[in-house]
């Protein structure tokens, strides 16, 4: 018998491999980790601060720390009604974009649409931010008259969706696209039009990669920080009307942050607490909207 | 155009070219109402190519061109005011493998018909649907359930429900039995006879025993020095020439079957 070995070989290369992608798994995590816990501790001061109830947190309208009114939903309000106006226009408009790309658009059309798609979707926020401000909001004075307010959520949401609209789409598109084409010819040789098809047999087979789609969508508006720190109003306003500014989380955060504060006072520490409120409101939304797709979603395999 | 009772759909000079080639070429066949016409022949002769154009799903195929005539009442499935979701509606399909929609087993019948405007009792239509494709008993107390949670024999059976749901003249079936196991195949087998006494089935087989078993025609296809496929012998399955095809053992229960499919599968 010649060279007849069964016994395990040490592979370097391959458990090297492995310990490398086992560590950048970790590293996300830890990330998450340790931004929680440096939110939770300094939310933890603000909490602790003898001024501060959870029921004010939670209950009051008001947002002045410094003067001791600590009531979130002054600018939860703003964040849910600009997020709101954001999805409610980039998800149908990305919706019909992908399936348009999916199932209409012809390949050339197709290699035309998306990379300008795609530009549309490398525009810095900032420039959204002032295009909504210079250009979106005195369209809508012109349209509605001057009870539309120069700072806006409706203006800030608007553009908003604009920005969130190619990542909608593109993502739904994949999941359109990875519906078999055995069930559109089923769908087909039954008699289905090309409408009935795609909204009928297509589109509900896809609802789970679309509603992945919508998740990242809410997350991205509920997070957007410039648009609407430049269009939406620079105050705490509670309110849920569209035509008024209001200021939302995110843009709250990065006004206050950006002027000066005293380390460890209540301005300070109530940041924190606005940015773990945010954690939360994104967490909720999301927990809602998978509940929904999965409500509604059909399987295909 | 003549509208000869005893024929459901023929094909004059019917050819069919992806851009510049040639997959099929000249095929002639009449078929017979209320019969089951078989297509055999090797792989790649254009078995598939020839069944879609029945129902014009090659027009989903970029490229695809086709000449000459197929004939259904006397209007030519290709003339130019014709629209192909008429014809689909006029002439179903069943696939090669299971495609149930991702619905309820209910909603997978119920569908196509409400798309072509069934105004009727929807539940009747469903039972009556399920019972003419032999799976009512199967699934009469899960109508609400997944059509993914049947086997893939079940699954076909519900494709055969959904197609007969639509009450089309004309049922296509692409391999139907290919995917499915040797018990699944004999039922599916079964059924065709159950279902030629209302329609005309035409079925695309690679298994020669298939088709001497459950066929009353069928088509030989060929592909000719070009690669161009063609029917090379329409008759009488019983007539049929092939030396193989000869004195069929007779199929009477699902061990013969097992026992015919292990020796003459192609």
């Amino acid at each position: 018998m010649m060279n007849f070995d069964l016994r395990k070989k040490p592979r370097l290369a391959e458990s090297l491999i492995q310990t490398l992608l086992f560590l950048a798994g970790i590293l996300s995590i830890f990330t998450t980790l340790a931004i929680v816990y440096e939110l939770g501790k300094e939310a933890l001061l603000f909490f602790n601060n003898p001024d501060v109830t959870f029921v004010k947190f939670f209950s009051g309208t008001k947002w002045q720390p410094s003067i001791g009114n600590y009531g979130i939903w002054a600018l939860v309000s703003a964040t849910l009604t600009t997020s709101f106006i954001a999805i409610f226009i980039s998800l149908p408009l990305g919706l019909a974009v992908a399936i348009y790309l999916s199932e209409y658009a012809s390949l050339r059309v197709r290699s035309i649409l998306k990379p300008i798609l795609e530009v549309l979707a490398g525009i810095p926020t900032v420039v959204y931010g002032y295009f909504a401000l210079l250009f979106v909001t005195p369209i809508l004075q012109n349209i509605f008259g001057e009870s539309i307010q120069v700072y806006n959520m409706l203006s800030a949401g608007l553009v908003m969706g604009i920005m969130i609209l190619p990542l909608i789409s593109s993502m739904s598109e994949d999941a359109l696209s990875a519906v078999p084409r055995s069930l559109r010819e089923a769908a087909f040789a039954m008699g289905a039009t090309k409408v009935e098809t795609s909204l009928q047999v297509v589109l509900p087979a896809a609802l789970s990669g679309i509603g992945a789609a919508l998740i990242v969508g809410i997350s991205r508006a509920v997070g957007e920080t410039m648009i609407v720190a430049i269009a939406s109003g620079a105050g705490p306003n509670f309110t849920f009307n569209p035509i008024q500014a209001a200021e939302t989380m995110t843009g709250h955060i990065a006004r206050i942050s950006g002027g000066d504060l005293s380390y460890n006072s209540i301005d300070y520490t109530s940041l924190f607490a606005i940015a773990l409120m945010l954690f939360l409101v994104t967490l909720v939304l999301n927990l809602i909207s998978q509940w929904v797709v999965n409500r509604f979603r059909e399987r295909y395999e | 155009m003549e509208n000869n009772n005893q024929y459901a759909i023929e094909t004059q000079a019917l050819s069919i070219h992806y851009g510049n080639f040639t997959a099929i070429k000249n095929v002639n066949i009449k078929v017979e109402k209320q019969k089951i016409t078989a297509i055999i022949g090797p792989s790649g002769c254009g078995k598939s190519t020839l069944l879609r154009a029945f129902n014009r799903m090659n027009d989903f195929v970029s490229g695809c061109s086709v000449t000459g005539e197929i004939f259904l009442h006397g209007q030519n499935l290709y003339g130019k005011d014709v629209d192909p979701v008429e014809v689909r509606r006029k002439i179903g399909m069943v696939f090669q493998k299971p495609n149930p929609f991702p619905k309820s087993i209910y909603e997978n019948i119920a569908w196509g018909a409400r798309i072509n405007g069934f105004k009727g009792k929807m539940d009747e239509l469903v039972e009556n649907s399920l019972r003419h494709a032999a799976l009512w008993d199967e699934v009469k107390d899960k109508l609400q359930e997944s059509a993914y949670a049947l086997s893939g024999g079940q699954q076909q059976r519900l494709c055969i429900a959904r197609t007969i749901a639509i009450q089309p003249e004309i049922i296509l079936m692409d391999e139907p039995a290919s995917a499915l196991d040797p018990i699944s195949t004999l039922r599916i087998e079964e059924l065709m006879q159950e279902l030629k006494k209302n329609y005309t089935i035409i079925i695309v087989t690679h298994n020669m025993q298939q088709a001497a078993r459950a066929s009353d025609f069928t088509a030989m296809m060929m592909i000719d020095d070009q690669r161009a496929g063609g029917v090379i012998e329409f008759d009488d399955t019983k007539k049929y020439s092939l030396a193989h095809l000869i004195n069929a053992p007779k199929i009477t229960s699902q061990a013969d079957l097992v026992k015919a499919d292990k020796e003459h599968r192609l």
